[in-house]
């Protein structure tokens, strides 16, 4: 830069006038917030490739849909809240993923469009923007479309070219395939379930991204590996969800559908593992995550919906704040 | 109980950027021509002058002190007429009245400077003199005066001395080459301490990444002898006082309390060095081990400086710059202290002078807290780091000091993992201030 050149021979002034003097520490490590949002990007590449692989373009052009939106909400609400544009910290990129994830293949575009806003405007933005959002902004938003238009929302298509409609798996151990009523019996769901190699691989009826337990897997451990999550929350909320299905009386052939399926593993390695809406002290995490899955095992079971994740974590979300409070870690050399 | 690789909960790894200096043995400055010596130069009260201008003085001559308990005796580094008696400004950032000495070369050391008795001769109070006199004070930052660390209140039963050679900030290493060049001075500045205090167990704790100062200290000890040598993990803060206790004994020393309170006295091993070259040369601490050093700076090296030597004249002999500086550091990068100017002298504090570059000091943009946690993870006092800062930038000191802001030991650990880079512990000094100068007042 120009006059910044240093001359030895000048006085010590003219050092002094380069100097940066800043309290310390002044070394900084190369985390940074952009670099995890992109690992959580890369983690949910392969489940992307996947949905577009067993659900067609349909399930990019919603993807592609609900991210651009995303991104193009903040930037508005940003703009008009006066705030500094943050699109480039790539955390709206995950929230239109995620949203995206959440929706059935044959949703149509406005769908996705309408809770991309309400995921970022009313969710995050009007709440603080980034890390001050209470709830999880993409199943606050998939919660809200649910409840607005259930039919839509509920009306999942099968893997395949011709794109024809059915029940996910649990929705079928809960009602029966042809009957979205009566209960079914184990025979007559057994029958009608996919094979769990099909369940394991994501070849089968569900929302976009939830359907692969494999690809969210591969993500999952990236996201492990790289330390931008730990494996407490989604191994500790699994584990949960599946004892109380056991002690709920679920039979234990049903019990691997329920974990591979109604979205559990996107839910726990993804959504319950949220930095801002989730429990941030160490024994926290472990009650939120142990709370979701209670909670998931419950509302399958004894609750109207097939499946329950989703109302989970965003009960857990609300309940983060006060799970923080009573378990603040004790300090080094307190008695408490 | 195995003796390697001992640590404390939280943490975090920096780099180390220690090869810039870690293999370059110990020398000598040239003589200084001139030197400013600060009359307060530790914690506790400042000293007052004994010589006048005009007066002639000779190396290891005391030449200020101070009545009161809490002080360490100061002298000159130089053989020379004292030219002044001025103000000038510490790199600590105080303002402190400072003697001038313009140095005559001649290097005539003074009278007092003589060995003193062998240590088995020496008795406890007379080991705790010879330090004070000596005007010995921590060296390994915060330079508390080394006597009175060792006369602790007779209710409080010590048995357990450790020697800190962790030296876990980055880029510092004159503590290794202290110990890996001078290993028996270290390990009899220890042997003095336990004599002082009574005490039989001695522990020189040193970071696993120092394995040729490990072995060189374990060369020293005898086979029957009450010390050992500690690996620890290489992991920052480990050489906090607090920390290095916990990962040696176990013992958890209370908040708001003092090594003391768990039967320990932690000295620095540099400390040791000083305390063994009072007994065996009469040396009083007139010069100390300073690294120069960082990417900023041409010739790094580890430089046995005289005090009082103004930081420019020790960065010409490494070279000068390297480009232009952005930051200049005492002490390491974690918990040192950034520099205006290098018009301030060495003092008894200053184990390092850290260069960065103006690429490293750049400050990187902060962004909001995504609550992810990691401050909280790494802090080695198990605080909320994210919580009271948030409130100490509202200016809710009380609402700090609900989330314990006083224990912090501002060691950094929290600003340096945030991805966010928010300023942690920096708000928390500020609140921590705020809280002390308001519970001073009521
Ligand atoms: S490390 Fe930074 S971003 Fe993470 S919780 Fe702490 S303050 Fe927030
Ligand atoms: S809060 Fe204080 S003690 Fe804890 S990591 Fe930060 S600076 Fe260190």
């Amino acid at each position: 830069m120009e006059g910044k050149i240093l001359n030895p021979t000048k006085t010590d002034s003219a050092i002094s006038d380069l100097l940066i003097v800043s309290s310390s520490p002044h070394l900084r490590s190369n985390e940074s917030v952009k670099r995890i949002m992109l690992d959580v990007i890369i983690a949910l590449i392969p489940a992307m490739i996947g949905s577009v692989y067993f659900f067609g373009l349909n399930a990019l052009k919603l993807i592609l849909i609900s991210i651009a939106s995303a991104l193009f909400f903040e930037a508005v609400i940003q703009k008009m809240l006066k705030k500094e544009i943050s699109i480039n910290d790539y955390s709206a990129v995950i929230t239109g993923i995620l949203l995206a994830f959440n929706l059935p293949a044959n949703a149509p575009w406005w769908i996705a469009v309408f809770g991309s806003g309400f995921a970022i405007i009313i969710v995050k933005q009007l709440f603080g923007g980034l890390g001050s959002n209470f709830m999880n902004p993409a199943l606050a938003a998939r919660a809200v479309l649910l409840t607005s238009w259930p039919n839509i929302m509920s009306n999942f298509v099968l893997p395949g070219a011709d794109a024809i409609t059915g029940a996910t798996p649990l929705a079928i151990m809960k009602y029966g395939a042809a009957d979205a009523g009566a209960s079914a019996t184990v025979a007559q769901a057994a029958a009608e379930l996919p094979s769990i190699l099909n369940m394991f691989i994501g070849n089968r009826g569900g929302a976009i991204g939830e359907t692969s337990a494999l690809l969210l897997l591969i993500g999952g451990l990236y996201l492990l590996i790289r330390k931008v999550i730990d494996w407490k929350i989604p191994v500790i909320y699994i584990a949960t969800t599946a004892v109380f299905l056991l002690l709920l009386g679920v039979e234990t052939d049903q019990l691997v559908y329920h974990i591979l399926g109604g979205g559990l593993i996107l839910g726990a390695f993804y959504m319950a593992t949220d930095y801002s809406s989730g429990a941030i002290t160490p024994i926290g995490q472990i009650i939120f995550a142990f709370g979701a899955g209670a909670l998931t095992a419950l509302i399958r079971v004894k609750g109207g919906f097939p499946e329950g994740v989703s109302y989970s974590i965003l009960l857990m979300n609300v309940a983060a704040p006060l799970i923080d409070k009573f378990t603040a870690p004790r300090v080094f050399g307190r008695s408490k | 109980m195995k003796l390697e690789n001992l640590t404390f909960k939280g943490g975090v790894h920096v780099p180390h950027s220690k090869e810039l200096t870690e293999k370059k043995s110990l020398i000598y400055a040239n003589e200084p021509s001139v030197v400013y010596i600060p009359l307060h130069q530790h914690t506790g009260a400042p000293c007052e002058a004994l010589v006048n201008v005009g007066d002639r003085v000779k190396i290891g001559q005391k030449i200020a002190e101070s009545s009161a308990f809490v002080s360490a005796p100061i002298h000159s580094s130089v053989a020379g007429i004292v030219k002044s008696i001025t103000n000038i400004t510490t790199p600590t950032g105080m303002n402190s009245a400072c003697i001038v000495i313009e140095s005559d070369g001649t290097k005539e050391v003074h009278e007092s400077v003589k060995p003193k008795e062998s240590l088995d001769k020496l008795s406890s109070k007379e080991i705790i003199s010879i330090i004070k006199e000596a005007g010995i004070t921590g060296m390994g930052g915060a330079g508390f005066p080394t006597h009175v660390k060792l006369s602790p209140p007779p209710e409080k039963k010590i048995d357990t001395i450790i020697l800190n050679g962790a030296e876990c900030e980055p880029f510092l290493t004159a503590d290794h080459r202290l110990m890996l060049e001078m290993p028996e001075k270290v390990v009899f500045g220890l042997r003095a301490i336990m004599k002082a205090l009574n005490v039989e167990k001695g522990f020189i704790g040193v970071e696993n990444n120092k394995m040729d100062a490990v072995h060189a200290l374990k060369s020293v000890i005898r086979e029957d002898d009450k010390i050992e040598i500690v690996t620890l993990k290489a992991k920052y803060p480990q050489g906090d006082e607090k920390r290095i206790i916990n990962a040696i004994t176990g013992r958890k020393v209370p908040s708001g309390g003092l090594p003391m309170d768990v039967g320990c006295v932690v000295n620095n091993v540099s400390t040791a060095k000083a305390i063994a070259e009072a007994i065996l040369e009469g040396k009083p601490l007139y010069e100390r081990v300073v690294t120069v050093t960082g990417n900023g700076i041409k010739e790094p090296k580890n430089i046995v400086v005289k005090i009082g030597t103004k930081f420019q004249e020790v960065i010409d002999q490494c070279g000068g710059f390297n480009g232009t500086p952005g930051k200049i550091i005492m002490g390491g990068p974690m918990m040192g202290l950034a520099q205006f100017s290098t018009d301030v002298p060495v003092i008894k504090g200053s184990g390092g002078i850290l260069v960065l570059t103006e690429e490293e000091a750049l400050a990187e943009k902060v962004s909001p807290c995504i609550k992810c946690g990691k401050c909280l993870e790494v802090c080695p006092v198990t605080l909320q780091p994210l919580h009271i800062s948030a409130h100490a930038l509202k200016k809710n000191f009380e609402g700090a000091e609900r989330f314990n802001a006083l224990d912090c030991v501002e060691c950094g650990a929290c600003s340096f993992i945030c991805p966010a880079k928010r300023p942690l512990v920096e708000s928390i000094r500020f609140a921590k201030r705020e809280i002390l100068a308001k519970r001073k007042k009521s």
